[in-house]
């Protein structure tokens, strides 16, 4: 009977737990403050479960203090105690009850399990069913050492380091890598999933924002010695923005760039040009440079100004040790051309 | 120790030589220790770098190195050592056995640990420690430039069949050799733990040397299983690492469990409770920690089905720990319980350990899994329990054993002061990683913007890992007091149950004069409880077969530790790299085929010499 009571008296404390869990944190990462359908489903599997350790904790807590007050060895008292044996009822007991403590867990784990995974029938289902024919949008994620690669295959377009999503809306994702494994990583959106080298163990999951705003993303799996600059931003967006983003970012043309940058695209086309993409031109052997200028960060890492876009150019390796970008000794003056070029590569509003 | 034939000669040499497993468990027990504190040195740098947001004191490739090498060492070098350090120094002693099953093997497995140990350790001196982690993932490991991932595979390939050596000479040691009357089930909780986790490195060990060898063909010989490029699959890797790795940490954590079970029955007075259970389940976990290596590839995309298989035979192993728990609080119930500094420390294992076990159940939750996998919530979890499990058992079990090692005892006000530091500081290290860990601070980050908000918690935890360093130090002031004080004490201090106890101190190098004939569970307080002063004896006194000790065994590793240089500079160095190989290799073989070709009988220590020397000898 008592020990119910305990429980009624724990329920509260867990309300007021997950209250305070909720707040932790950064907003943009905190796998506390879920902004989509995958990291909700998960956080509400996160509280159930701690719900149920922290009755198990303070059952155990309440017992050992017991236990460690009350049979304290006394000054002078040289008795033996009792040898025990065991006792098979409370043996049994504190077995079957952790057994039904983890079926109780186990259920909605394998629901979640299959919910958030994309099943080959699902990929073809909308989320609300809504849509059969033409089913939810898909996104290819390759990760390359230390940046990311977002491919829109229906809208044929490509960006890098920064995602853009359409809120309340289900998306498929494709993900792999170029190089070593990573692990594409949202907190507050979903889960993670690694991405793996290799056609054959391509991974599938779906996003499913709930909330329009601007969020962080990282890699999760040691890749390299920029593991820990590997970040992305990922950018929710209204039904319309995004389409307005789409189409923006298919008709922007960066063939007539103004006459105080033709040094830049220059210098740019010559040296550039193999490796990254602007528009239909260039190669991906980097992250594409399309809409450049509308990125928050450069490389995923620095605040987006001028000064960072040449001090990244001029030491690549300084920012972000160890990435794939030569070093190509440009003077003062051909920095600031490009810098000037580069900013002014961003997407009709 | 009163060794005739090693007096003649140099302490070096006798300490080369030795076969004596407990003088194996001293050497296991110091190289560990040595291990611990650089793995220990390692930690502290990371906490430096991570002490607030964008510090620039290791960056990239540097701070991957000390990870890895972190990791690595803690593992492999640092915990399996000094498990092993107390099972060579305690099993047989538990059993009532003279030596080992295999004394030249137990030394064998010892040196080739050490030098694989040496080796790895060598490569911070040879252009750079290995930077993939210590799970080494593929193909970051075989694209790792420089030499220190094949550091890494020949270092610990050379150290994991020492271990594995050691493993198969305690299964024997502990099926063959227990004295007449010890029942499997009347061997103490430690011995069965033992036995359960040499079972497990059997089973689980030959998987990581066939991983590294496949990862030393990739690096060495150019192979492909891992290049996706190349047809390879670098997902295999990790399937054959945490069939490996998995076990590993419960071969890591069940010797801590049989600690804790012998430490704790001793201070409250009382047998275990629930001993046949206790057994049980330790045998049931152990069987658990080979069905369940895939939960640590949840976000892998191995699918549904698998994650939720693997999910729930996670979970299922609570049930067997939760056994554990309740029967360590119920030993403790009705008992008389001795708070000393042994005790302290197994006593403040079981809150820790519940901790570090509770978290373990919400990983095996696998969709939330998709948001702690690879965080530092897992990192808390994991040092909750290899920290505050086993390094915490591993501190009870040197206060309980040190009398039964080395014949002294550490000193209790400065091993109360090394406990509550470690204890406290130990929790203030790894408490807030959780909250980290959900806040979206990924693991293996050495850096994170001031934004993010992680700072403070970062500070919190890096004080934590000072005052854990200070506990350390304290720890080992509290050795060179005991070793310069050097008060002797009796061969029971502790008013023991088991039949380690039952020898006097210092222990003699053949253990037992008369082998003892036991009785029942916990047979020295059997003994006690019907008024006997010493065991009964199984056998009359008559001469002991001892074995010789060799130098061989110490030669060999060398052998290998040479063959292991020249595979890692295969690549690079040509010919000097190919004549380290043959050279070393050739040594090995040489010393194998001394060790078939020389006949080796051992010795026999006399019965009247026996006697002469036991005499004046309290129990």
């Amino acid at each position: 009977m008592k020990r119910w009571l305990r429980l009624g008296r724990i329920v509260p404390l867990l309300g007021i737990m997950m209250l305070g869990l909720m707040g932790c944190g950064n907003e943009q990462i905190s796998a506390l403050q879920p902004q989509g359908k995958g990291a909700s489903a998960v956080f509400d599997l996160m509280i159930l479960s701690l719900a149920i350790m922290v009755v198990v904790l303070v059952i155990v807590f309440i017992l050992f203090g017991y236990v460690l007050v009350k049979f304290r060895e006394r000054k002078g008292d040289d008795s033996i105690p009792e040898q025990v044996e065991g006792n098979h009822l409370l043996e049994v007991l504190w077995t079957a009850i952790p057994i039904v403590l983890l079926v109780v867990l186990a259920v909605p784990t394998v629901t979640a399990t299959f919910d958030l995974s994309v099943s080959e029938k699902s990929a073809e289902q909308s989320a609300d069913g809504a849509e059969e024919d033409k089913g939810p949008m898909t996104i290819n994620v390759t990760a390359h050492q230390y940046w990311w690669e977002f491919e829109y295959p229906d809208q044929e377009i490509v960006t890098a380091q920064e995602l853009y999503l359409p809120v309340d809306e289900r998306v498929n994702v494709n993900l792999s890598s170029a190089d070593v494994i990573h692990s594409f990583w949202i907190p507050t959106i979903s889960g993670k999933m690694d991405t793996n080298p290799g056609d054959k163990l391509e991974n599938k999951m779906w996003l499913h924002p709930e909330k329009v705003g601007t969020y962080q993303g990282a890699c999760a799996e040691l890749c390299g010695d920029s593991h820990a600059l590997m970040y992305f931003k990922v950018k929710v967006l209204e039904k319309d923005d995004f389409n307005a983003w789409v189409k923006s970012m298919k008709e922007t043309k960066y063939d007539d760039a103004p006459s105080q940058v033709a040094q830049g695209q220059k210098i740019f086309e010559s040296n550039c040009l193999q490796c990254h993409a602007v528009g239909d031109k260039g190669g991906n052997v980097g992250p594409s440079l399309t809409g450049f200028s509308d990125n928050e960060k450069v490389a995923g890492i620095l605040e987006h100004n001028k000064d960072n876009i040449k001090k990244w150019i001029n030491d690549p390796q300084d920012v972000k040790p160890g990435n794939n970008m030569p070093d190509f000794d440009f003077n003062e003056k051909q920095l600031d051309a490009l810098a000037d070029y580069l900013l002014e590569l961003k997407t009709a509003e | 120790m009163s060794n005739a034939h090693a007096a003649n000669k140099s302490v070096l040499w006798d300490w080369l030589t030795t076969v004596d497993h407990k003088k194996i468990g001293i050497l296991y027990l110091i190289s560990g220790g040595f291990f611990f504190l650089v793995g220990g040195l390692e930690a502290v740098l990371i906490r430096i770098q991570l002490m607030s947001p964008e510090m620039a004191f290791l960056t990239g490739d540097m701070y991957n190195q000390v990870l890895t090498m972190h990791g690595t060492t803690m593992i492999f070098l640092a915990a399996m050592p000094v498990i092993f350090a107390f099972m060579n120094a305690v099993v047989p002693l538990q059993i009532g056995a003279r030596d080992v099953a295999f004394p030249f093997v137990n030394s064998l497995g010892f040196w080739l640990f050490f030098f694989g140990g040496v080796l790895l350790n060598l490569s911070w001196f040879l252009g750079g420690a290995p930077d993939a982690g210590w799970t080494a993932y593929a193909p970051l490991s075989t694209q790792s430039s420089g030499h220190g991932v094949d550091f890494y595979v020949l270092g610990l390939q050379i150290a994991g069949a020492g271990t594995l050596m050691g493993g198969i000479n305690f299964l024997v040691t502990i099926i063959n050799m227990r004295a007449p009357g010890m029942t499997f089930m009347r061997m103490p909780l430690f011995t069965w733990t033992a036995f359960v986790t040499s079972g497990l490195i059997l089973f689980a060990f030959p998987a990581l040397t066939i991983g590294f060898f496949l990862l030393m063909f990739d690096r060495v010989f150019e192979a492909n299983f891992f290049d996706a490029n190349m047809g390879g699959n670098a997902v295999i890797w990790e399937h054959i690492f945490w069939i490996f790795g998995h076990p590993e940490v419960y071969i890591l954590i069940l010797p801590a469990f049989g600690i804790i079970s012998e430490v704790v029955a001793t201070f409250s007075k009382k047998r275990l409770f629930g001993y046949s259970a206790m057994v049980f389940a330790t045998v049931l976990i152990g069987f658990l920690g080979f069905m369940v290596w895939a939960h640590h590839m949840f976000t892998v995309g191995l699918g549904a089905v698998a994650n939720s298989i693997f999910a729930v035979a996670t979970m299922a192993i609570a049930i067997p720990t939760g056994v554990k728990i309740f029967n360590w609080v119920f030993t403790m119930w009705g008992g008389r319980i001795k708070f000393n500094t042994a005790n302290l420390f197994s006593v403040g294992f079981i809150p820790t350990f519940v901790m570090g076990g509770v978290t373990g159940v919400m990983l095996a939750v696998a969709p939330a899994d998709y948001q702690y996998h690879d965080s530092y919530f897992v990192v808390a979890h994991f040092h909750y329990v290899i920290v505050g499990g086993l390094v915490l058992g591993l501190f009870s079990g040197l206060y309980y054993w040190y009398p039964r090692m080395f014949g002294l005892m550490l000193n209790e006000a400065l091993g109360k002061w090394n406990f509550w530091t470690f204890f406290i500081g130990f929790h203030l290290t790894f408490f807030p990683q959780h909250f980290l860990g959900l806040m979206g601070m990924p693991r293996r980050y050495f850096t994170y913007p001031a934004e993010f908000e992680l700072g403070s918690l970062n500070m919190i935890s890096t004080v934590g890992a000072g005052l854990m360093s200070i506990g350390t130090i304290i720890f080992l002031i509290n050795i060179v007091v005991t070793h310069v004080k050097g008060e002797k004490v009796s061969g029971d201090p502790w008013d023991g149950r088991t039949l380690e106890w039952a020898i006097p101190n210092p222990t003699p190098h053949y253990n037992f004069l008369q082998t003892p004939l036991v009785r029942g569970l916990d047979a020295l307080w059997i003994e006690k409880m019907a008024g006997n002063k010493k065991m009964t004896p199984a056998e009359p006194v008559g001469d002991i077969h001892m074995p010789n000790n060799s130098i061989l065994p110490f030669v060999m590793s060398l052998g290998f530790f040479i063959a292991g240089f020249g595979f890692i500079y295969f690549n690079t160095a040509g010919t000097p790299a190919l004549i380290a190989v043959i050279v070393g290799l050739g040594i090995g073989l040489a010393c194998m085929f001394l060790r078939s070709w020389i006949d080796d009988h051992g010795h026999h220590l006399h019965k009247e010499d026996l006697l002469k020397e036991d005499k004046g000898v309290d129990v």
